[in-house]
């Protein structure tokens, strides 16, 4: 069994948010204010990476941090970590725009990216290049490369897994088995728990 | 798509890689499938990991900008509504798919807590906003049933409390004017009174002095209201003496 580790400050930063969470459903701004110190980053780092688009990404990225302060009392926490329901919101909206019909400038500017070679490695790039992401980008490595290409497209560029089968020239059901197995696969290797 | 195909979508649906369609027939067949659900939470932190390694530097500008939203909008509560329509949730509404709102539906369902999507459609604001005008829609229904019979009463330091109640329906709403906050960490929690036994009828939002709560759970034989204040979350029965105690109009 591979060793256990955990990103930076994370895990243990856990509980605090917990209870910075409990106090911003109850409508504390400034419970808020150091809640968005911690999620901005993350929530900024997955909208920009899903959208490629400075403009939309900020407002996206606004919109979430603002959802965060609405919805706030609708958090579980035996539902998940707030990190995980922050970054869930924020990829689905990221996701949610990237698809949504009205976005015909975003739609036109993904068939482009469909055109081209898979930016994976890119992505893998911005993840070494920070020295905290280490254990993220050491367990990508522990991933075979179809199922590390089907996980970094689908979760950095947002993609369907039809459209990540379509990119990588897969069958559909091969790149559902190589998503979960990628994704097991890191969950073992970070350790983590639910 | 077989169940054990369903199964495999796990990892696709955790990474939000499926389609509106897709994504709902998985959610109904997670519902009843334990080992499902576990595995896409699990895998759904595991997403967030990789999240938090894209972090990027977060702008001053929008900072001051969230902050300053934040003021101006109002809170979510999973139980009560706002006397007015959350603007523009008409239009958003008819843009839900069929699946989202099956989702949406379960999700009102399974609200006493046996769902355990933190994540799913129907927590969506925009589907929030659909729920909150049904809500808003119950009460105005109850407001105007042809048999609404209203009492109001004055309550502890100058709030009054008005309660509407349609045997019709078998529905009682409940107004709240000049309320004063609940103390940090508590909530005002509503019961019918069973004869003397309180039945929870949900919590008031905390952070609105005037609202009008459709009370959850169908009047029957009750005689009357009563208001506790309970920890954040709410009671499973008063853990205090009732602030306030309404008998319902005759």
């Amino acid at each position: 069994m591979k060793e256990a580790v955990h990103i930076g400050k994370n895990p243990s930063a856990e509980p605090d948010l917990q209870e910075l969470m409990g106090s911003v459903a109850l409508g504390d701004q400034q419970a808020f204010a150091g809640l968005y110190d911690v999620v901005a980053g993350p929530v900024i780092g997955v909208v920009r990476g899903v959208l490629r688009d400075q403009a939309q990404s900020e407002e996206v990225a606004q919109e979430v941090l603002v959802e965060v302060w609405r919805s706030a009392a609708r958090y579980r926490s035996e539902r998940g970590s707030v990190i995980n329901w922050v970054l869930t919101l924020a990829h689905q909206r990221a996701v949610d725009r990237v698809r949504s019909v009205e976005a015909s400038a975003a739609r036109e500017h993904r068939a482009a990216l469909l055109d081209h070679a898979p930016e994976y490695d890119e992505v893998t790039e911005q993840v070494e290049a920070r020295l905290e992401r280490e254990q993220v980008r050491r367990c990508l490595r522990t991933l075979t490369e179809l199922q590390r290409q089907s996980v970094t497209l689908a979760y950095y560029r947002g993609m369907t897994y039809r459209e990540v089968a379509e990119s990588l020239a897969l069958p559909l059901g091969t790149v559902k088995t190589r998503l979960r197995d990628g994704l097991i696969r890191m969950r073992d290797c970070l350790g983590v728990t639910a | 798509m077989s169940t054990v195909d369903l199964h495999t979508l796990t990892g696709a649906y955790a990474l939000h890689a499926l389609s509106d369609d897709e994504r709902g027939e998985f959610e109904r067949h997670a519902a009843d499938c334990e080992a499902c659900t576990q595995e896409a939470l699990e895998l759904s932190e595991t997403a967030a990991r990789l999240g938090l390694a894209v972090s990027a530097a977060s702008p001053a500008a929008l900072k001051s900008k969230v902050m300053r939203r934040i003021t101006t909008v109002r809170q979510d509560s999973p139980r009560v509504v706002p006397l007015t329509r959350p603007p523009g949730s008409g239009s958003r509404s008819r843009r839900l798919s069929r699946w989202a709102l099956a989702a949406c539906v379960a999700g009102v369902a399974a609200f006493g807590g046996t769902t355990v999507w933190q994540y799913d459609r129907a927590q969506d604001a925009n589907e929030q906003a659909r729920q909150s005008e049904q809500r808003t829609d119950a009460i105005a229904s109850v407001l105007a049933a042809s048999d609404a019979r209203t009492k109001s009463a004055e309550l502890a330091d100058g709030a009054r409390g008005t309660v509407v109640v349609s045997k019709s329906r078998d529905e009682a709403v409940f107004i709240a004017a000049g309320m004063a906050a609940p103390p940090s960490g508590k909530v005002y929690q509503l019961w019918f009174n069973d004869a003397g036994t309180m039945r929870s009828a949900g919590l008031m939002d905390s952070h609105r002095t005037a609202e009008a709560v459709l009370l959850e759970g169908a009047v029957d034989e009750a005689s009357g209201m009563g208001i506790t204040v309970e920890p954040a979350g709410g009671s499973a029965e008063p853990t205090s003496d009732p602030i306030a105690l309404m008998t319902f109009p005759a």
